[in-house]
Formats: structure tokens, sequence, C-alpha cells
């Protein structure tokens, strides 16, 4: 996966990423179309398909509205990288299927505007910009599996 | 090996003896929890995994709070999503407008909560429930789809935080202080992933009400769960809720869910609390908190009173003290909301309702409401509201560039008098 970096400040709630006034309905499409919209309201018109949302600590606190990963996924993001992620939106985000990378490291030496190549199964994060490449901390064994099965219900579905 | 509490309660439903933190343990839940938000993706899910039924009729709880009475048609298509999926399934505790409540209010009410409980719910303020003793936290609806269909759910066991609160508290000092004043300190990440316990003298004379005040923000620091070791207060408030369990099956679950002495704490905070203040929360998040001496002509347009984290009869009492003889300021809006039915009742009897009234408030039925942007008093652009909610983030209570400030009751009810943050005391 390969696509332009957007980046986000500290504790980008979930209200931020999907506000509760759109909550009267679960259909990823459209909640997509207001993705980020109280982080910044031109971001999804501005976007790309493929590009990636660039955290930093804390990404996705506040409720535990599914809506927010799914949100961001269905906006066609493959995959966020953040300093650290809120516990929830964390097993939300294994528990759908979006790829969530942690990084310090990768997150203080990506600009706005790089271009980002994620090699997931290795966890590499590399900044074609600059031409520096870090590593993304490795789930535990059982959230990879979870992670490998596609999400939480298609895990249950195999244990069956 | 010493275990907190929260360990323990993991141990048990995980069929373990100890859990340490950082080991993934599966454990089986007492009770599984969805609003009108979260259990219409739960449900879509729940269909994707292809049991017949559902893991236990009784134990899973669905309450509409949030869009009802249903704001609009797509509201009105989420709850009824619910309605049937709970006559589908022979689901017991589904609860219709008339008799539900705000959700956290109204499951330790109904006495659907014991100490020792592991509970998991489609709704971060969950941790709510840890003021009982029981271990409880915040899932997606993914999870709670699994839950209702296995019984089962995979935890991290955390790290454990201890917080001590010494002192005697001042004047207008509520719960809500104690945890906005920790919250402050720590951060909105400083307990990240992992238990809070609170403990010590003042949280001994604390109230099961206020208990569950601060577990509810609990998740505002990040954090898994809060909770609170079950004691005499809990026992009492038990006794005149709980029909099944005897009174010896709760005696028992007091003495076997403590912490043990040496049991190991990432950090321990050690707080002598008697010289805080009424604290307020300031835009835009529930760290940013101003002693109320500090709150200098921040005017409001809007004060609300309610929520899962502060409208129970205590929190009704409390206003009704303050707005007792007196009329909103012209400019503020007063909204008050009782977040069940029992508290709604309770409050005509002992003549609130009638103060509320006397002071110009909107008093609603139950609902989630304004706290979360959702109806019943929203902001439009420029505009502040006072709130004895949980979270003040942008656009929280509506407009992207309207302002959310969090306080306890007693200074939401005084600035709404006044027409700007205010303490009572200089009411």
């Amino acid at each position: 996966m390969q696509g332009k970096a957007w980046k986000f400040k500290d504790n980008i709630d979930t209200d931020l990423i999907i506000p509760a006034r759109y909550l009267n309905t679960s259909d990823p499409a459209e909640l997509a179309k207001h993705c980020m919209e109280d982080a910044d309201p031109t971001w999804i018109n501005k976007m790309q398909k493929g590009d990636f949302i660039v955290g930093g600590e804390n990404f996705g606190c506040g409720s535990s509205r599914e809506h927010a990963p799914i949100a961001i996924k269905a906006a066609g993001v493959p995959a966020v990288i953040a300093k650290s992620f809120a516990r929830i939106f964390y097993r939300n985000a294994i528990n759908i299927g979006l790829p969530i990378l942690e990084s310090p490291d990768a997150v203080d030496g990506i600009s706005e505007g790089d271009e980002i190549e994620v090699e997931l199964a290795k966890g590499n994060i590399i900044n074609k910009t600059t031409g520096k490449s870090y590593k993304a901390q490795a789930f535990p064994e059982f959230m990879q599996k979870l992670i490998d099965a596609g999400g939480l219900i298609e895990y249950i579905k195999r244990k069956k | 090996m010493q275990q907190t509490i929260s360990q323990k309660i993991l141990a048990k439903h995980a069929g373990l003896k100890t859990v340490e933190p950082g080991q993934l343990i599966n454990c089986k839940v007492d009770l599984v929890l969805g609003n009108d938000i979260t259990s219409p993706p739960a449900i879509k899910e729940f269909a994707k995994i292809g049991v017949a039924k559902v893991f236990n009729k009784k134990k899973i709880y669905l309450v509409p709070d949030h869009f009802t009475p249903a704001k609009d048609i797509k509201s009105a298509e989420q709850v009824k999503m619910m309605r049937e999926f709970a006559k589908k399934y022979g689901i017991v505790n589904f609860f219709e407008i008339g008799c539900m409540g705000v959700e956290h209010a109204l499951l330790p009410e109904m006495g659907a909560i014991i100490p020792g409980d592991l509970i998991i719910g489609a709704d971060s303020h969950t941790c709510t429930y840890g003021a009982l003793g029981a271990f409880s936290t915040g899932v997606g609806s993914t999870d709670m789809a699994a839950a209702m269909a296995i019984g089962e759910v995979w935890f991290k066991v955390p790290e454990q935080l201890k917080f001590i609160f010494k002192g005697k508290l001042k004047k207008w000092v509520e719960a809500k202080d104690l945890i906005l004043f920790t919250i402050g300190q720590i951060g909105v990440d400083g307990a990240r992933y992992m238990s809070m316990e609170f403990t010590g003298s003042v949280i001994e004379k604390l109230s099961i009400e206020g208990r569950l005040t601060m577990a509810n923000m609990a998740i505002e620091a990040g954090g898994k769960n809060g909770i609170f070791a079950p004691d005499q207060k809990t026992y009492e408030y038990l006794k005149t809720k709980v029909k099944l369990a005897s009174w010896s099956v709760i005696r028992d679950l007091w003495a076997k869910f403590q912490s043990d002495p040496d049991a190991t704490y990432k950090q321990t905070y050690d707080w002598d609390v008697s010289e805080i203040e009424p604290q307020v929360a300031f835009p835009h998040l529930p760290s940013n908190t101003k002693p109320v001496s500090k709150c200098k002509s921040v005017k409001i347009d809007q004060s609300v009173i309610g929520s899962c984290t502060n409208g129970r009869i205590e929190d009704l009492r409390i206003a009704a003290k303050i707005l007792k003889g007196k009329k909103r300021n012209k400019n503020v809006r007063l909204i008050i909301i009782p977040a069940t039915q029992a508290i709604y009742s309770q409050a005509m009897k002992e003549g609130l309702i009638d103060i509320f009234m006397k002071a110009e408030a909107a008093v609603s039925t139950p609902t989630c409401g304004p706290c979360l942007g959702g109806h019943m008093g929203i902001l439009a652009e420029g505009e502040r509201s006072i709130a004895t909610t949980n979270r003040n983030f942008v656009g929280r209570m509506g407009h992207p560039k309207s302002e959310v400030y969090l306080s306890n009751v007693a200074v939401a009810a005084a600035s709404a008098v006044a027409g700007y943050i205010v303490s009572p005391e200089d009411l």
C-alpha cells in the first residue's frame, strides 16, 4: 500500500473522526462522507483513496463507536499510523479489519504530504519522500491471528 | 501472588487462579450491554456469525437512550432494529421509552450489577459499574456481537493504578470534582489501557452515586476500567435493589473482591483533596481543568444538568438546593434531565421538579440527548454550555464552533442563575 500522509494532532477523539450527529446510521458509505469532519471539514474532499492518516498520541480516544474506524476504512484509508491508540479504538480497528500501526518514530519522521509505503505483514513504514524507514510495534500472536482471520467475526466463525 | 480487585475478577472469569498485566485472556461475561447507536452494527455482525440463539437471554441489556425518544426517522429505524432483534431472540432486558433510562443510571438502579461481575458494554461509559466493585469496560459493536453469540470476550490484562484520596472535602465539592481533578492531573491518556482503583478515606465516605460519577469518567483518562472495592455502602445500596442474590451471597462477594495489601501497582497517586475547589474543564478536553474561582467572565448560553455522569437523584437534590426560589438568567437556557424514570418520579415526589419548573428549567424525559449533541439542547455556532456531562470535545454538543465546559451539579446550577460560570459560594 502506498499513498500520501495526512497529519493530525494528539488526542484525535472519536467525535472528531465521526461526529455523533451522523450516528443515526451505521452505513459505511454514509459515515465515510463525514470522516474527520470536525478535525478538518475539507479533508474528505482533499484526500485520495489510498492516503494514510498519521496521528499523534492517543488516537481515537473517547467514545466506543465502531463507526469511527468504519468511517476511516470506508473513506479508503488503508491504514492509520499513530504514536499511540486509545484502547477501544485499538480493539475496534482490529475487530473490523482496519490496519493500525504504532510507531512514534515514524510519526515524528513523517510530514504532511510525504509519500508513504506500508508493508503490513512486516510492519514496515517507508517514507519515500525522506528515504527513511521505520518498524511498527509488532502485535501479540493472538491479535495477529485475529488480524490474519480478517477480524473478530471471521475468527470466531473459524473456531466454531 | 498478590492481586488487585480487577485482577481477581478477570482471573475468576478466565478460569485462572491469578493473572498478570499484559497477559491475554478469554473471559466469560456476566452482562452485555448495547445502546441505540452501537447495537445496530452489533446486530448486523451477530447475523454474520450464524448462531441460532444468543448465549443467554437474560444477560443481554439493550437500552435505546442516545437518540430517544426517536429524534428523527433514521434514529427510529435504529431503535426498531433493536426492538425486533430483542423480540426475535427473546431478550428480556429491552427497555422501551417510559421504562428506560440513561443506561448507566438504569442498570445499577435496577440491581443488574453486583460486586465481582465482569461486564462489557458497547458504550465507552460502561466503566461506570466499577462503582459497585465490578470489572466493567467499554467495547465496540463487533465485540458486543461476539459476546452476544458466545458469552466471551478477550482481554489484555491491564496494568493497575491506585488513587488514594485523603482529607475533608470543601463545601460544594462533589465526586465529579474528584474525577475532574484526577483527569486534570494525569491527562486524557494518563491511564490509557490501565485499571484505575479509587480508595482512601474520602472514597470510604463517598456515596454509591458519587462513586458511579467517578467510575463513569475513568474512560476520560483513557482507563480500561475504574473500580471501587465493595464495602458497607455497596452492601446497603444493593440490599434495596438486588432481589435474586441472597444477602449472604453479596457478603461473600464483598469479602472476596478486595485488593490484596501487597498487590502490585504501576503507580500510586496519594492526594490530600482538602483544598481543592469545584473543578471546571474548559474546551476541548476533560483534562483542561481549572478551579472554579479561576473562571473569570465565562458567559454561558446554556446549562445542562443530567447524563450518565450526573443525572441521579442526589444530583437533582443539589440542583434544587441551588435553584430553589431562583430563576435562570434570562440569557441562559436551563435543561435538566433526570437519568431514569424512577429518578424522575422520585424528584417529583420530593418537589424538585416543581422547583426546576419555577426556575424556568426545561425538564426532559430520560435521554442522553445533548451530552453527545444528539437532540434536546443542541448548541449553535459560537454558543457555550456548562454541563454536568462527561466530554467537552470539539462539536460535542452541537456546532463544531460551540463550546462545552464540564462541571459538577452545583456549579452548573449556580451558573444558570448567574449567566456566567460561577461558584455557588459567589451566587
